[in-house]
């Protein structure tokens, strides 16, 4: 069964093409790691799914409906939620404003503030402040509390660990293995920390120069080949190295 | 004298309240939407005139022209937001500048046409509203058509300061004014919010042109001093405050009953002049923060160029 | 180091620089063969042209849009009635005025130049306004009464119409020549590299403040000038008539349905505005309602103006002023 399924997705800044010709499929409950270096398109690729991006041609289906052309609130609406890169929270509002927000603008489901609050234990005595003061952990809890909170059918986080210590990224991670035991939530993880994606993951894909380079389930990926594919080197290029 | 510089300061402060409510409209368009309206002006004299209309041509009673003109002025924001300003936003930041001009320019001359060049006011039918007022100990008086708009201005600031916090309405403009994008991503329709805003600031600058025309004469091409009163009441007060622009709107009125009361001729001037000097301030202050902050601009002031 | 060499004219370029030369030639002599009306009609287009001409320069090769020009179209008025008063003659008044609204303009730009677009915009309306509550505390006015410039008078109607005439349609066409060698020499590759992307121009070494500063200047100067000339033609000067924004809405109209940005664009509709004056000027407000709707049609539908319909039907812009910077850096045309 297919949650979401991806058909030649294009997508350009300007002239460039960030993401080039993406084709590939969710299952419910699937975790994808899109892994790659800076300007891979991973970021793009996201933006594109969530809608806060333009589709330059391809296919987006969810649920077997076609999404491509939707605004990005109502792709929430469809099920589609992005805690985005930079988190972008809402600073001068408090937390609770800032959850208040998908709860009351997508759609209803399971997750509940207090559910939320209970897989993300270190938001509870924040709920009141105003989210401009908070660390980059807490920050970045919050930012997928908020994209949680739309109860979607695909979550889509952006960068989860850059920028976090090391506490911080077992704190958010851990609550992510909490809300993925919850359900049959499909997710795509944007993760630079290659042993914590192959971790989390299901399936792999590395990125570069906006084209699938690589794809496979952690337990078959060598580190060699994925340093080959993050660099977008090929095989022929590379027999020599 | 005493007295006269406290009359003034009482007149001043209950102007102040009229200016916040114009100036609460712009505020919201350029906070939300950032947009620059030109045209809030004669949108505030649309909104006296259909109220004009209403009483003197219908026989309406003043509170029901009121009571139906602010949801038409809605209406008719949203829908120059949907059809008009939406458009104009994506082409930069002149084009919102060049339409709402031509707007002004369009509107005013409408006004010209449909109502003529007559000077009105519905302070004939207000009663003794227009022109009694409270003598307080010490000869002061206040008028109590200024206590009223007064007391309208911060009763509505208020209900907008509810609806902001309390409102699943008021969390989506908030959210939208901060960033739009995340808003959007958050399922927040930014251009419906756009629109809600717009149909606020039309209702607000209606809500201003009816109390226009209770305590003076309206003409059809009053709209852009008008205009100018609500950005410099913004401008003074802080731009995206709610609060401030009752602030700014009080210092602009006191600026111009100070002035005026020194020569009829300063009371404009002096609202301009301090529009000015509060930009002048924002710009030393933006450039001392560029250079390191006031105390740098202090300690070091005489060296940097 | 930049190449500033211009590419070579093309054909179609040099034909239309022959015509305008004929055109002014033909226009230089409409007293032989044209009415005492339609004198005074060209005397009107060439003021337009000029104001339309500053305004483009200010808002499409600056990026300074200002809704207060007619600060300047004012005080050029008002700086001549002072001069006559001194007892300057007054034509040698309507050229001298002008220098001196560039002089203050120059001062101004020192803080009007550091505001943000928007507050730029509305504290150039408002400095506009604090200029006629300031000149109508001149007794010469007599405040919203006004004051003419009898001295006029002294002349035969017509001598005055044609001297009249023949400074504005000089004025015209050298302003047209000045922008063009101006925007063809270093300071229009700088104001074109601050339109297309200010921060970048910057970082090459523009000095941007001091390009916005020259042109504010020169515009202040030329809608100064397009003011002595209306106030020559018009005899009254009126304190809410000179500072009145209807100039420009004027300068706004013209630029924007002619194509703003363009060389020609002020030319086309300086004579788009005349057009819609004489056809529909007898309505009075509601020719103004229209001139109003059809800026924001143009705004919305049509937002490069006539010349940019036909630089895109074209595929070319007449008399563009672009210079071979570097072929390699030329970016495209956006889509």
């Amino acid at each position: 069964m297919t949650l979401l399924s991806l058909d030649s997705v294009t997508a350009r800044h300007g002239l460039m093409t960030a993401v080039h010709d993406i084709s590939l499929t969710l299952a419910p409950g699937e975790v994808l790691a899109l892994i790659g270096a800076n300007g891979a398109g991973k970021t793009t690729l996201l933006r594109t799914l969530a809608g806060a991006h333009p589709l330059a041609s391809g296919r987006i289906a969810l649920n077997g409906r076609d999404i491509g052309a939707l605004p990005a609130h109502a792709r929430l609406r469809a099920g589609i939620a992005l805690s985005p890169e930079g988190r972008r929270l809402f600073p001068e509002m408090t937390l609770r404003e800032n959850l208040r927000i998908p709860a009351e603008n997508g759609r209803k489901g399971a997750w509940t503030l207090p559910r939320v609050l209970d897989a993300f234990p270190q938001l509870a005595p924040l709920i009141d402040l105003p989210a401009g003061g908070f660390s980059g952990g807490q920050r970045q809890a919050a930012a997928i509390a908020r994209a949680l909170l739309a109860n979607p059918d695909v979550l889509l986080l952006d960068e989860v660990s850059l920028g976090l210590s090391p506490a911080a990224v077992e704190g958010v991670y851990a609550s992510l293995a909490g809300v993925r035991a919850e359900g049959r939530m499909a997710m795509i993880v944007v993760e630079q920390d290659l042993t914590r994606a192959l971790a989390f993951a299901d399936r792999v894909i590395c990125l570069a120069e906006g084209r699938v380079e690589l794809t496979g389930r952690p337990a078959e990926l060598t580190r060699e080949a994925i340093t080959r594919a993050y660099f977008g080197l090929h095989e022929t290029e590379t027999a020599d190295v | 004298m005493f007295e006269t510089l406290v009359q003034a300061i009482a007149q001043g402060v209950l102007l102040g309240g009229y200016y916040a409510i114009i100036a609460a409209g712009l505020s919201l368009m350029f906070g939300v939407v950032r947009f620059i309206n030109l045209a809030h002006g004669d949108m505030l004299v649309l909104g006296a005139m259909l109220a004009l209309f209403a009483v003197e041509g219908m026989g309406w009673p003043v509170w029901l022209a009121v009571l139906t003109v602010l949801p038409v002025m809605a209406a008719l924001g949203w829908l120059a937001q949907g059809l008009m300003f939406e458009r104009a936003l994506q082409g930069g930041a002149l084009l919102p500048i060049l339409v709402t001009l031509g707007l002004g320019a369009a509107l005013q001359n409408a006004m010209f046409g449909l109502f003529g060049s007559n000077t009105r006011s519905l302070g004939a039918h207000i009663g003794a509203l227009s022109w009694s007022g409270w003598t307080l100990p010490g000869g002061i008086t206040l008028g109590k058509l200024p206590v009223l708009v007064f007391v309208t201005a911060v009763g509505v600031l208020g209900l907008l300061h509810l609806m902001m916090t309390r409102t699943r309405l008021g969390r989506a403009i908030r959210a939208t004014a901060s960033d739009p994008e995340a808003a959007e991503l958050c399922g927040i329709d930014a251009r419906r919010v756009h629109r809600a805003a717009a149909a606020i600031a039309a209702a607000l600058a209606a809500l201003g042109g009816v109390f226009l025309a209770m305590r003076a004469q309206v003409t059809p091409y009053a709209g852009p001093a008008q205009l100018i009163f609500a950005f410099e009441a913004v401008v003074i007060g802080g731009v995206g405050s709610l609060w401030g622009t009752l602030i700014g709107g009080i210092v602009l009125g006191l600026a111009q009953t100070l002035g005026g009361a020194i020569a009829p001729q300063l009371s404009l001037l002096a609202g301009h002049l301090v529009l000015l000097a509060a930009l002048a301030w924002r710009i030393l202050r933006d450039e001392a923060a560029a250079r390191g902050g006031w105390r740098a601009l202090t300690l070091r002031g005489g060296e940097t160029r | 180091m930049t190449d500033t060499r211009l590419r070579p004219l093309p054909r179609a370029d040099r034909l239309l620089i022959g015509a305008a030369a004929l055109l002014l030639a033909v226009l230089a002599l409409a007293p032989v063969y044209a009415s005492a009306l339609v004198i005074d009609k060209l005397t009107q287009l060439g003021i337009y042209v000029l104001m339309a001409v500053m305004w483009n320069l200010l808002a499409g090769y600056a990026g300074l849009v200002s809704v207060g020009q007619q600060a300047f179209v004012g005080l050029g008025g008002y700086a001549m009635v002072r001069l006559v008063e001194t007892g300057l003659g007054p034509f040698p008044a309507l050229l001298v005025a002008p220098l001196l609204v560039a002089a203050v303009a120059w001062l101004l730009s020192s803080f009007v130049l550091r505001l943000r677009i928007g507050e730029f915009a509305i504290a150039m309306w408002v400095l506009a306004e604090v200029f006629r509550a300031l000149v109508m505390t001149d007794p010469l006015v007599q405040g919203e009464t006004g004051t003419s410039l009898v001295v006029l008078n002294a002349y035969d109607p017509q001598t005055r119409r044609l001297a009249i005439y023949w400074i504005a349609l000089a004025s015209a066409a050298a302003v047209l020549v000045a922008a063009y060698r101006l925007l063809s020499g270093r300071l229009g590759a700088e104001s074109q590299a601050i339109r297309d992307d200010e921060e970048a121009a910057a970082s090459v070494g523009v000095s941007t403040f001091r390009v916005k500063r020259v042109i504010f200047a020169l515009a202040a100067g030329g809608c100064a000038l397009a003011g002595t000339l209306w106030l020559a033609s018009a005899i009254t000067f009126q304190p809410r008539t000179g500072f009145g924004i209807q100039w420009t809405v004027f300068m706004l109209f013209m630029v924007l349905t002619g194509g703003l940005g363009t060389f020609l664009g002020p030319v086309v509709g300086a004579v788009f505005l005349i057009a819609l004056q004489e056809i529909f000027g007898d309505f009075g407000a509601w020719y103004l309602f229209g001139i109003g709707a059809v800026a924001i049609g143009f705004a919305l539908f049509l937002p490069r103006g006539l010349v940019g319909a036909w630089i895109d039907h074209s595929g070319r812009e007449p008399l563009a002023r672009r210079r071979v910077l570097d072929d390699a850096c030329q970016t495209p045309p956006a889509p």
